[in-house]
């Protein structure tokens, strides 16, 4: 049994983890707010821009010669993975569920004789795939020093997802990233964004004129398109990891409460012991003369 | 209300105004429009402008730097890459939009040389329209 100053030494420890959880947790939850909002924000944007974009396509896509980030290179042979996580850890199963969805994609892929490349957003994604494909990363995002992820920072993004498109390194472009279902519950997704898929639209109401011409107007906005999709996901992403932190600091806390009623018992238990282990002494003693 | 129409700007970070207004003029790649109640349904890309919107409140303007404008015989919503009250426009965002179209040019292929060229000029256009600096 350890002794007394052991288990007060140990509680104290517990307590003061149990007070960062739960400044991180308060921390997270103020965020969380915070990146909801802008989540909230910037949904109408993006559902706007996707439905223009489902018609457009609609109506100029099926035809050949259409522009080939809608129509693709005619070739699946090379894919980019473009896996976004967060910068720090400590949020639970946030990164590596990203990076799991990730893994699996690749080794198929891979099994299926594709060339994979990967380009990683955020540190945690990068530091797990690493280890299994350094050799595929082609290059990394570093969102480090952003304190809010802005649209300049999907559109760089975009900028250098469209360049390597364009200088034909890649055929196929899929993002990872974690939609926010709620507090406990963000699910890893998969997006194909290059080449562009959008829902059909149910209602062919308006006819529009457009000007300049259709293919005019969707040579303009694909690339932007695909900046909207990775700021979509950025967001979605931010809302995520304070999601998983917090539920995941809400956990550590509960946890480390737990731990220190047990330590405590156990405390009490022992001096206890000590008290009554003393006691005998003293009497046997006191008996023996 | 058939002399008024809903007017909505919204960029990608947040929905900027959306309000009933009588005119909206949108500077489309292809020349300026103004739309008013019942305009025909049309679809243009933006070049960098100055939106002005009038309602009955007086007038209202924004600087945009592309993406797309919808009209319908409804309302008008204006899909803005980027956009800022034209008050709020400080030369240091200015400064900003210029390097960003100069960087444009720069990377373009042969295609979209020409097309980076025109955003380059109608950003200059848009600087000395706000009496801003253009260099």
């Amino acid at each position: 049994m350890p002794n007394l100053s052991d288990l007060k030494n140990r509680i104290a420890s517990v307590k003061s983890t149990r007070k960062i959880t739960k400044a991180m947790q308060m921390v997270a939850s103020a965020k969380l707010r915070r990146a909801q909002d802008a989540a909230q924000a910037g949904r109408p944007y993006a559902e706007r821009f996707n439905a223009v974009m489902a018609g457009l396509t609609a109506s100029v896509g099926a035809s050949e010669g259409g522009p080939k980030l809608l129509t693709g290179t005619g070739s699946d042979q090379t894919q980019l993975l473009v896996v976004m996580t967060a910068e720090r850890g400590l949020c639970g199963g946030f990164n590596s569920n990203i990076a799991k969805l990730a893994r699996i994609a690749a080794k198929q892929l891979l099994a299926e004789g594709k060339t994979v490349k990967i380009l990683t957003v955020g540190k945690k994604g990068r530091e797990s795939l690493k280890r299994e494909f350094g050799a595929l990363l082609v290059d990394h995002v570093d969102l480090s020093d952003v304190k809010r992820v802005g649209y300049d920072n999907a559109s760089a993004i975009a900028q250098n997802v469209l360049h390597r498109f364009d200088a034909g390194e890649f055929d196929v472009a899929k993002i990872f990233y974690s939609e926010f279902g709620s507090v406990v519950n963000q699910i890893p997704t998969e997006l194909q964004v290059i080449p562009a898929k959008f829902e059909a639209v149910t209602d062919e109401g308006t006819v529009y004129d457009y000007e300049p011409s259709e293919e005019g107007i969707l040579a303009d906005l694909l690339p932007r398109s695909v900046a909207t999709q990775i700021f979509t996901a950025l967001l979605e992403n931010a809302a995520s990891e304070q999601g998983a932190r917090m539920s995941a600091m809400d956990n550590a806390t509960r946890n480390a409460g737990e731990m220190i009623d047990k330590l405590t018992i156990q405390y009490n238990r022992s001096r206890q012991a000590k008290i009554t282990n003393e006691l005998i002494e003293i009497i046997s003693g006191a008996e023996a003369l | 209300m058939a002399d008024t129409l809903n007017f909505d700007l919204v960029s990608p970070e947040r929905s900027l105004a959306s309000f009933e207004a009588t005119a909206v003029q949108i500077p489309g790649s292809e020349g300026d429009m103004t739309a008013m109640a019942n305009h025909e349904p049309v679809l243009t890309t933006l070049r960098p402008g100055v939106l002005s919107v009038n309602a009955a409140g007086g007038v209202s303007e924004y600087v945009v730097t592309g993406g797309f404008a919808e009209v319908t015989a409804q309302g008008v919503t204006v899909i803005a890459e980027r956009a800022m009250v034209k008050a709020d426009v400080t030369q240091e965002d200015m400064d900003g939009i210029i390097a960003g179209a100069a960087e444009a040019v720069e990377k373009a292929s042969e295609e979209t040389q020409e097309a980076a060229r025109k955003v380059q000029s109608d950003v200059a256009a848009l600087a000395a329209a706000l009496g801003l600096n253009a260099a």
